[in-house]
C-alpha cells in the first residue's frame, strides 16, 4: 500500500551553514497515528517545513500518499494539512473567513467551504466565535482554529506540531478525544509534541530525532518494552523512623511516608508487597514515578549528545 | 465529528484567484480610512491649491487651462501611488504575520497568487482613481474623453505595472521601513517629476532627455493623451514601454516566487 508519508535521505542545510537534518528516511502508514518526538532544535520542525513546502530541502526525497513533492507538488499538497506550531493567521481577520478562505486557497468554493466549515467550528467549540477576530480569541481557541483551518480540505495526512502546547489539562484532553476520532475516521495523523505521556496515549509508531538524525523508528510497544527497569512511588503507613534492610530489592524514603522502588521488567510487584508486609508496613496507594516513554525519550537524546562530544573530542 | 466531512475535494484555481481578490478587497475596503479617504482628500488639496490658487495665475498649459491639464495626471498618480500600496503593505504584512503560509502550504500555483495580490491592488488603484475622477467634477466643468479605449487600456496597465512593482518591494522587504522606503524615495519623486504638474516641453533639451528616462512620464502623458488628445510623447511608445516592464515584472516576481525567495529558508 501506498505511504501516506515517504522521506528518504532528507538533508537541509540552513544558509548560516546550520545542518538541520543530515539524511533521515521515514514511513508512515496510511491510517497510522504517528510520534515524531525531539527535543528542541533537534529537526522537528525543520522536517514539517520541507513536508509541508514552508522549507527548501537541500536533498532528498519527500513523498505525500505518492505524490512526490518535487514533480507532483499540488497532489501532495492537496492530501495534506498543517497545524503549525506557531499562530500564522492574520489577526484582523474573522474565524469563519479565515476557514472560508483557506478553503478557497484549495479551491473549494465560498458555498460548500461554508457548508464543511460549520460541523468543524462546532467541534472544536468554535461556531459561537465565528464572527470574531481571531485575535480576540483565548489561546486555546487559537489552536484549536488552527486545527480546523488544517482539516477544512479533508487532508489524508494531517501534520499536527505541538497542537497542545500551553493548553490547559481539560481542552487538552478533548483535543486528543477529537484527534483519536478523526484518526478512526481514516485520517493519518503525525503528531510532535513535547507532552510525553500525549503521544504515549495516542499514537503507535514513533520516530525520535535528534540533532537531525532518527534515533528511533520503531512502534509504540516495542519502544517501550525496551525499558528494562521501572520505579514506581508508594504511598505508604507505619514506616519505622529507620528504614530496614530489604530482601532483594532496592527500596529508598523519599519523605516521611513515601517509599520509591525499582522493581525489574517481568519480575513483578508482589514480591516488593510481600518484603514491606513482613516489616509491617502497609503500602495505601503506588504509581509510576514517570511516564515510561519520558525515561526512554531521554536516555536515547542524552546517548546522542554524548556521542556527539565523545566523536567532537575525537574518541569515536 | 460524524457530520465533518473528510471527502477531499478537487478544487479550482479560479476560486483561488477569487479568494485572494476577495480577500484582498475586504482588506482595503475594512481599513478604507487609511486607503480610501486619504488619497481623496489629498487630490482635493492638490485641485485647490494646484489647480485653482495657483493654476488660475499659470494660465494654460499645452493650449489647454491649467486645471484641465493636471486632472489626468493627478488621477494617474492616486492609481500608481495606491496600486503599488495596496499590494506592498498587504503582502509584506502577510509575510509578517506569516499568514503566507495558508497560500504556500496550499496547491494554488504561485502565478495564481500574483495574479490574485496584483489583482487586489488594480481594484484599490482603479476606486482611488475613479474617486479622483468624481473629485475632479468639483472643480472642472466636465470631462472631456478623447479616447476612451486608450484610458482605460492605459489606466489598467499602468496599476497592473506598478502592484507588480509593490509585490517585488514586499518579496525583498524584511522591515516595516524597507516598504516604505521605496515609495518614499524612488515612486514619489519619479511621480512628481513624471509631468504630472507640467509639460517637460517647458524644460530645456538636456532635462526634457533626461525626463524621457523616468517611465512614468509615458504612463502619465499616454493618459492625458486619452483624456485631452495631447501628449509629449509617442503613445505607441509608452503602450510598448510598459507592456515591457510588465513582462519584466512579472517574470521576475514568478521567478522569485518559485525560489521562495523572502518566504522559504
Amino acid at each position: 500500500m501506498t505511504k501516506a508519508l515517504s522521506i528518504s535521505n532528507l538533508h537541509k542545510t540552513y544558509s548560516g551553514g546550520t545542518q538541520a537534518l543530515k539524511g533521515i528516511d521515514l514511513e508512515v502508514e496510511q491510517g497510522d497515528f504517528f510520534a515524531l518526538l525531539g527535543p528542541n532544535g533537534a529537526g522537528k520542525s525543520t522536517a514539517i517545513g520541507v513536508i509541508s513546502s514552508l522549507v527548501n530541502k537541500s536533498q532528498g526525497s519527500v513523498s505525500v500518499f505518492g505524490h512526490n513533492i518535487d514533480t507532483d507538488l499540488a497532489k501532495a499538497k492537496q492530501n495534506l494539512g498543517l497545524v503549525p506550531q506557531e499562530f500564522n493567521f492574520n489577526m484582523f481577520e474573522g474565524v469563519e473567513q479565515i476557514i472560508v478562505q483557506q478553503a478557497g486557497y484549495y479551491g473549494i468554493s465560498r458555498k460548500e467551504a461554508k457548508k464543511r466549515s460549520q460541523p468543524l467550528l462546532e467541534e472544536l467549540g468554535l461556531w459561537d466565535k465565528r464572527n470574531s477576530q481571531s485575535r480576540e480569541l483565548s489561546g486555546g481557541m487559537k489552536r484549536r482554529l488552527m486545527i480546523a483551518r488544517g482539516l477544512i480540505h479533508s487532508p489524508k495526512l494531517l501534520i499536527l506540531d505541538e497542537p497542545t502546547a500551553g493548553v490547559d489539562i481539560e481542552l487538552r484532553r478533548s483535543m486528543w478525544d477529537f484527534m483519536q476520532r478523526l484518526n478512526e475516521q481514516g485520517t493519518t495523523i503525525v503528531l510532535t509534541t513535547h507532552y510525553l505521556e500525549e503521544a504515549e496515549s495516542l499514537c503507535r509508531n514513533i520516530a525520535i530525532i535528534n540533532q537531525g538524525e532518527i534515533v528511533q523508528n520503531t512502534d509504540m510497544k516495542s519502544l517501550l518494552a525496551q525499558l528494562d527497569m521501572e520505579t514506581f512511588v508508594l504511598d505508604t503507613q507505619g514506616l519505622p523512623g529507620n528504614l530496614p534492610a530489604f530482601d532483594g530489592y532496592d527500596i529508598r524514603q523519599r519523605d516521611e511516608n513515601t517509599l520509591e522502588v525499582d522493581v525489574k521488567k517481568g519480575v513483578g510487584v508482589n514480591g516488593v508487597f510481600a518484603e514491606l508486609d513482613k516489616h509491617n508496613i502497609s503500602v495505601l496507594s503506588m504509581r509510576n514515578k514517570a511516564n515510561r516513554l519520558e525515561e526512554l525519550f531521554v536516555r536515547m537524546v542524552e546517548k546522542g549528545s554524548d556521542e556527539n562530544v565523545s566523536t567532537a573530542n575525537g574518541e569515536g | 465529528m460524524d457530520r465533518i466531512n473528510t471527502t477531499p475535494i478537487q478544487g479550482s484555481n479560479w476560486v483561488a484567484f477569487k479568494t485572494i481578490i476577495t480577500k484582498e478587497v475586504t482588506r482595503f475596503t475594512r481599513i478604507w480610512v487609511q486607503t480610501i479617504l486619504p488619497p481623496a482628500i489629498t487630490m482635493s488639496l492638490y485641485f485647490v491649491i494646484f489647480g485653482n490658487l495657483i493654476g488660475s495665475r499659470v494660465g494654460t498649459m499645452d493650449g489647454l487651462p491649467y486645471m484641465e491639464f493636471i486632472v489626468p495626471g493627478l488621477i494617474m498618480m492616486s492609481v500608481i501611488t495606491n496600486s503599488y500600496s495596496n499590494v506592498v503593505s498587504s503582502f509584506f504584512s502577510a509575510k509578517y504575520q506569516r499568514s503566507i503560509e495558508e497560500m504556500m502550504i496550499s496547491p494554488v500555483p504561485n502565478w495564481i497568487i500574483l495574479a490574485g495580490f496584483v489583482g487586489g491592488g488594480v481594484l484599490r488603484g482603479l476606486l482611488t482613481g475613479f474617486i479622483v475622477t468624481m473629485v475632479s467634477l468639483f472643480f472642472i466643468d466636465n470631462i472631456v474623453i478623447h479616447n476612451i479605449l486608450v484610458v482605460i487600456s492605459v489606466i489598467i496597465l499602468t496599476s497592473i505595472l506598478f502592484a507588480m512593482a509593490g509585490f517585488l518591494n514586499a518579496l525583498f522587504a524584511k522591515s516595516f521601513d524597507d516598504i516604505s522606503i521605496i515609495p518614499t524615495f524612488v515612486l514619489t519623486p519619479l511621480t512628481y517629476l513624471g509631468g504630472v504638474f507640467y509639460s517637460i516641453q517647458l524644460l530645456p533639451d538636456f532635462w526634457q532627455n533626461v525626463s524621457k528616462a523616468n517611465p512614468i512620464i509615458y504612463m502619465v502623458n499616454a493618459f492625458r493623451y486619452g483624456f485631452l488628445g495631447k501628449s509629449d510623447i509617442s503613445v505607441g511608445v509608452a503602450f510598448g514601454l510598459i507592456f515591457v516592464f510588465i513582462i519584466i515584472l512579472a517574470s521576475v516576481c514568478l521567478y522569485l516566487l518559485n525560489k521562495g525567495k523572502g518566504l522559504r529558508s
